[in-house]
Parts: C-alpha cells; sequence; structure tokens
C-alpha cells in the first residue's frame, strides 16, 4: 500500500510541475488563476498523502486551512477581473 | 453596476461563520497542537475579508462596528499586562500558571494564564490585518 502513495505522491508532483508551467506561461490572466486554484487542490492531496506516508493526523488542519485560503484568493482574484476592484465602498446604489 | 453575485453573497453567509469556528478552534487548539493566536487571528481576518469581497465596506462596517486600532491596542495592553503579571507574584518575566479545574460540561480541564497572551496576539493580529487590507483596499 505504501508503493501506491508513493506513486500518486510523484504523479501529483509531476502536475504540480505542468501548473507552475501554466502559471508562468498562461496567456490570459484567467488561465493564471485557474492554475493557481489548482495549485492549491494539488498542494492539498500532497499533504493528504504526506500525512498517510508520516502516519499523523496533524496536518489534517494544515488541509483545512489551505483550502480556506485557496477559495478566498480565488474569489478574490475573480472579482478583480470581473468588477476591477477588490472592495466595494457601498454607495454607489 | 447592478451587482448580481446572489450565490457568493449566500455561501459567505455560512461559509463565515465555518471559518471563524475553525479560527476558534485553532486558537484554542494552540497549546499542545499546531496552531495559537497568530494563526487564529490570520484565519478571522480572512473571513472579515471574505466578507468585504461578499459585501461592501459599509455594510461589513455597520455589521462589525470595531476600531481596529484600538483592537491592537487592547490586545497589547492584555498580552504585555499577563507576562508582567508574574513580577507580582515574584517569580520570572513571562511565567505562566496553570492549574486543573473541574469544569460542569468539559470534566477535568488544564487552565493556562498564557491563554491570555494569545488573546492578546489573537487581538493584535486581527487588528493589524484588518487596518492594512482596509487602508489598502478603500482608497481610489
Amino acid at each position: 500500500m505504501m508503493i501506491f502513495f508513493w506513486i500518486s505522491l510523484i504523479v501529483i508532483v509531476i502536475s504540480m510541475a505542468l501548473f507552475v508551467y501554466r502559471l508562468i506561461k498562461g496567456p490570459t490572466a484567467p488561465d493564471r488563476v485557474i492554475a493557481l486554484d489548482a495549485m492549491g487542490v494539488t498542494l492539498i492531496s500532497v499533504v493528504a498523502l504526506l500525512s498517510l506516508l508520516v502516519g499523523t493526523s496533524f496536518y489534517l488542519e494544515i488541509i483545512l486551512l489551505l483550502a480556506i485560503l485557496s477559495f478566498i484568493g480565488t474569489v478574490a482574484f475573480s472579482k478583480f477581473i470581473e468588477k476591477g476592484e477588490i472592495f466595494d465602498r457601498g454607495d454607489s446604489d | 453596476m447592478k451587482s448580481s453575485d446572489v450565490i457568493l453573497q449566500t455561501a459567505t453567509k455560512v461559509v463565515f461563520f465555518l471559518i471563524f469556528l475553525f479560527a476558534i478552534h485553532i486558537f484554542f487548539a494552540g497549546h499542545y497542537t499546531p496552531g495559537g493566536g497568530f494563526v487564529g487571528g490570520l484565519l478571522t481576518a480572512s473571513a472579515i475579508v471574505l466578507l468585504l469581497l461578499a459585501f461592501d465596506l459599509k455594510t461589513v462596517s455597520r455589521a462589525l462596528p470595531f476600531n481596529y486600532t484600538i483592537m491592537i491596542a487592547i490586545g497589547l495592553l492584555l498580552a504585555l499586562g499577563t507576562a508582567s503579571a508574574s513580577i507580582l507574584f515574584d517569580v520570572p518575566f513571562f511565567t505562566h500558571a496553570y492549574d486543573y479545574f473541574d469544569l460542569p460540561l468539559f470534566g477535568e480541564t488544564s487552565l493556562h494564564s498564557a491563554m491570555l497572551f494569545d488573546l492578546g496576539v489573537y487581538l493584535v493580529v486581527v487588528g493589524a490585518t484588518m487596518n492594512i487590507i482596509l487602508t489598502i483596499g478603500s482608497d481610489d
């Protein structure tokens, strides 16, 4: 079972390197945002596989933390691309 | 511009409390396991940032009427007071006291005075982060 975890870890790290390529090369800004979000997901799976390999449950809170930060970052980038500003001031309507 | 982010606003009303509960869990778990006042404060600040993203500055400042500069001052006073209270008991600076109490719902619990110091760190981190974000985000 350990060899299965190691193989999946290697595959996920390779896909993460490809996401870094898309992050640098990406023709438009939405490509880069999606690559960053997917890198967050692969980082979460790397942490989960490491916690299986090491055999500890202390890493599980890091997974929740990374998921929250990745979600908020993606929402902020999307709002910036869509509306051009991060925070509304609230006096427009 | 007419705002049409119904999904984001509805999801934020639920997710805000989930993130805030996780921040409180991280804050209290910080004594024996990873976590503590710093990470809890950063998570609380990110929950408030999510509210700011979904709604606007005026709504959020009406819902959470905190002066974040005064919050930094209260946190620094709390941390400094907890650290220097040990001088009054004739023990070295920053020594913390702890004891075991029988609380009704939790059973036997160990209560530490280092938690008050951590609460000060929490307030300082929330205040400083929100000050930075509001200063950067609110000028045009």
